[in-house]
């Protein structure tokens, strides 16, 4: 008996403070929503939300409902996550590796990047971006062209849109090329295994990546144009471009923060990596005479990246949470439009919180769900 | 003299090479020196696409020719191995070189050489450069928020007085040394803690608490010469008697008469800011952090299995938002979870908020060193008799937080890039100040000195610390 008590005091006592505590909260709360008169419930997300978003995905306007206003939002935080997370990885692999540099002037230019970005908060980075850098550029009638085709004002960027023509079937040539790829991959490999036959895999993948969607342009009947954004007078001072597709400046000044600032975790991320491969890894798959290429693809990148890409995960999970700072500029994220807009303008902060936290949380259980199994994967087996 | 291949620059022909490759790599060197400090362009003849890449096509040649190996020089084949490797490196270090050389000129002149300093409004602004006046007659608001100038000494006295009692540790004998880390768990973070809420705050409360700080300082005092028997009734007693003696008998009508401390103003919450503000924020979530931290990585890791549970479920769940939610949830959410009277000030939700908010992430650092810890440790400790706690206590955690030093300055790091979050409640700190700034209609247009200005402090703060960290790291660093 004794015995039993020892094991089950501290874990009854535990779940008694916290139940107490929740106990607390939730009575109070009661009280306090049956004071103020308000009612606890999600039935306001079907109701018409009634105010407007500037920059949004997906067709929406003020008659919409507050459900559509949420996913608006969410939409809006996936796609600066996206981007953000595809410049940080290209900036932060190439100042990994620069940072493992023979050349001093390289190693310490990208030294000097890593410490200088890592080290400024990136809210004030943000604010600089969007306030002062980008508040330099041009009005729009004052803007040069770049490349002829696009504009980068005061008001955004615009860029030419794409007009398709058939896109579907682009689309299954695609898909089509990728899935002749995997299959030829495996059927390579395969016959490397069983014949110790070579097959030239990457070129045979970028000659289908290249000639099956070639194929349908030719004889598809797919055509693309571009429409070019044209400058336009609303008023006297007053210019605007139509046409094309305008990125506004917070998507701009957020994507490029959270780029520049999250590549340097990345890029240490993946110096870590190249440095945690041994030495004698690299001198022994020479000594079995495998070219530098495929020391490179073969022995040194599936080890290294067996370190590298936990940590970076972790990044990617931290830039799309750090994107919540988009409430600063007012770039219309899931923060600013539910947190923010809807709440004040239904006062159900327990609900709208709560939903916008479960949304993070799930986003990010899931993909740490993903990575636990990822490493268990791909773990050294160990006898 | 054996026949010039200029094709394959090599060692017997190493002097004509030499000066050759030098002289073409100083004038495309100064070429660009020219053209960027003096706005001279000595190759303007040419065709401005030829002019532009002349100086990285002659660099280049220039760096080709003396890339020699083995040529015997020392200073040569030391430039040749660190920039000079081969083609891809030349061009790039070139085009460093040249980038550096480049922006040079309009940063000094943006910084110091087109900059004003002086005066005190913004007509002597006109120059090009940065308006560092603005700074300057912003200054207080920046340091010091809100708070009203007339009080500000008692926010400096505050943390040189914290500075001081902080540096303690430096200066402790041998006799003292094991002291140490109480002082610096328990007393020191309790003083500070009096200092910021009862002198910055000030307010009649203040009065209380002031003989509060000397009756606890007194009764510790005598404490180190009451013989062990008798702590436990000493320190159940004598501090509340000081206290009271203190207050009703001793001070009171005396001071009240000479007039010396009528009490401090009150100075709400509220109209805190600047960089005052990120220190205070910083360092009572870096003081709170640390032990829910600690108490939730040992749950983790705990036999009991509801304990572990609830143990992932905080951590997971802290560390699966962003900040600026928890923010907004301790802004609007928490008020309603609390009994109506109750009122809890917004600066203290903030703080209780980011604690919670980084000590999910210092919870999962040391459970990293736990984890890291051989097995061999706890058996050892366990065959020695220890029990739970003081085997964690004496033998695990010592040895576990060594361990995780680095991340732990790095989470540190975090908590105090994360500060300027707290314009979402409405606090303003060092960055809030620059953007209320920036909107005041006297000082349009001045929003890059601010940030930079900002920039700067931060970077600062972030770099030491984290040398500090780096060289905590190596000091106990213990080969294992």
């Amino acid at each position: 008996m004794n015995f039993k008590l020892k094991d089950i005091g501290p874990q009854l006592m535990t779940v008694i403070a916290v139940v107490l505590v929740f106990g607390f909260f939730t009575y109070n709360a009661q009280v306090n929503m049956e004071n103020r008169g308000i009612d606890f419930g999600y039935g306001f997300l079907s109701q018409e939300s009634s105010f407007d978003v500037q920059f949004s995905l997906i067709e929406y306007d003020g008659s919409h409902s507050y459900f559509r206003a949420y996913l608006v939002g969410l939409l809006n935080t996936i796609l600066v996550s996206v981007i953000g997370i595809i410049f940080a990885t290209i900036l932060g692999v190439i100042v990994g590796i620069a940072r493992l540099s023979p050349n001093y002037l390289i190693n310490k230019f990208a030294a000097f990047y890593v410490e200088f970005f890592r080290n400024i908060p990136l809210l004030l980075q943000i604010f600089f971006w969007y306030f002062a850098a980008l508040r330099a550029l041009p009005l729009p009638q004052d803007a040069e062209p770049m490349f002829g085709i696009s504009f980068l004002t005061i008001k955004g960027l615009y860029v030419p849109a794409f007009i398709w023509q058939n896109f579907n079937i682009f689309f299954y040539s695609v898909v089509a090329a990728i899935i002749a790829i995997i299959v030829i991959r495996i059927h390579a490999k395969k016959l490397q295994e069983s014949q110790g036959k070579q097959t030239p895999v990457l070129l045979i993948s970028i000659g289908l990546i290249l000639i099956l969607p070639l194929l349908s342009f030719l004889i598809g009947g797919v055509r693309l144009s571009f429409e070019v954004p044209v400058l336009k007078q609303l008023a006297t001072t007053s210019f605007i471009y139509e046409g094309g597709v305008s990125l506004p400046p917070e998507l701009i000044a957020l994507a490029l923060s959270l780029s520049l600032y999250t590549a340097t975790f990345i890029a240490e991320c993946v110096r870590a990596g190249i440095q945690g491969v041994g030495k004698g890894q690299k001198e022994a798959a020479a000594s079995i005479g495998l070219t530098p290429n495929q020391v490179l693809k073969l022995v040194v990148m599936p080890q290294a990246l067996r370190i590298i890409i936990p940590p970076t995960t972790n990044q990617y999970l931290n830039l799309t949470k750090n994107s919540s700072l988009a409430a600063a500029i007012a770039y219309p994220d899931l923060v600013l439009v539910f947190a923010g807009t809807a709440l004040m303008q239904t006062g159900k902060a327990i609900e709208i919180v709560s939903i916008t936290m479960f949304t993070y949380l799930s986003l990010s259980i899931s993909i740490s769900i993903l990575m636990n199994w990822y490493n268990k994967k791909i773990a050294i087996t160990e006898k | 003299m054996s026949k010039i291949n200029f094709l394959k620059p090599d060692k017997s022909n190493l002097y004509t090479f030499l000066y050759l490759g030098s002289f073409l790599f100083f004038i495309s060197v100064l070429d660009v020196l020219l053209n960027s400090f003096f706005d001279l362009n000595i190759t303007g003849f040419l065709p401005s696409f030829l002019s532009f890449l002349l100086p990285l096509i002659l660099g280049f040649i220039g760096l080709y020719f003396i890339r020699i190996e083995l040529s015997g020089i020392k200073q040569l084949d030391l430039l040749n191995k660190h920039i000079n490797t081969n083609n891809f490196n030349a061009i790039l270090s070139l085009l460093i070189i040249f980038i550096i050389l480049k922006s040079i000129p309009p940063i000094a002149s943006w910084f110091f050489v087109d900059a004003s300093f002086a005066g005190d409004s913004k007509d002597v602004c006109t120059g090009s450069g940065a308006c560092w006046t603005y700074i300057k007659v912003w200054m207080r608001r920046f340091m010091y928020g809100m708070y009203p100038n007339g009080e500000q000494w008692r926010i400096n006295l505050s943390f040189i007085a914290l500075a001081l009692l902080g540096s303690v540790g430096y200066f402790a004998t041998d006799k003292f040394k094991k002291y140490l880390t109480l002082y610096y768990v328990v007393i020191y973070p309790f003083i500070a803690f009096l200092f910021i809420f009862f002198f910055i705050s000030g307010g009649p409360v203040f009065f209380d608490f002031s003989y509060g700080i000397i009756a606890a300082i007194l009764s510790i005092i005598i404490g180190f010469f009451i013989p062990s028997k008798f702590k436990f009734y000493y320190f159940l007693i004598v501090p509340l008697a000081l206290y009271i003696l203190l207050k009703y008998f001793i001070f009171y009508e005396e001071l009240i008469e000479l007039g010396k401390l009528d009490g401090l103003n009150w100075v709400e919450t509220g109209a805190w800011g600047g960089l005052s503000l990120t220190f205070i924020i910083s360092f009572f979530c870096l003081i709170f952090c640390f032990p829910i931290g600690m108490a939730f990585a040992l749950g983790r890791r705990s036999g009991f299995p509801l304990i572990r549970y609830i143990s992932i479920g905080f951590i997971e769940f802290w560390r699966g938002v962003p900040l600026i939610t928890v923010l907004f949830m301790s802004a609007v959410m928490f008020p309603m979870f609390l009994p109506a009277d109750f009122f809890i000030d917004k600066l203290v939700r903030c703080i209780i908020a980011i604690s919670l908010f980084e000590a999910a992430y210092v919870a999962e650092v040391i459970r990293g060193g736990l984890q890291a810890l051989p097995r061999g440790q706890y058996e050892a400790a366990k065959s020695l008799g220890m029990g739970y706690w003081r085997m964690h206590i004496f033998v695990i955690l010592p040895q576990a937080l060594k361990l995780v030093i680095p991340g732990i300055a790095n989470t540190f790091l975090a908590l105090v890039k994360d500060t300027p979050l707290i314009f979402v409640v409405g606090l303003l700190e060092i960055v809030g100040m620059l953007n209320l700034a920036k909107t005041n209609p006297e000082w349009l247009g001045f929003a890059m000195e601010g940030y930079v200005f900002a920039a700067i402090i931060f970077w600062i703060i972030c770099y030491a610390m984290s040398k500090y960290s780096y060289n905590l790291e190596q000091k106990y660093k213990t080969d294992r």
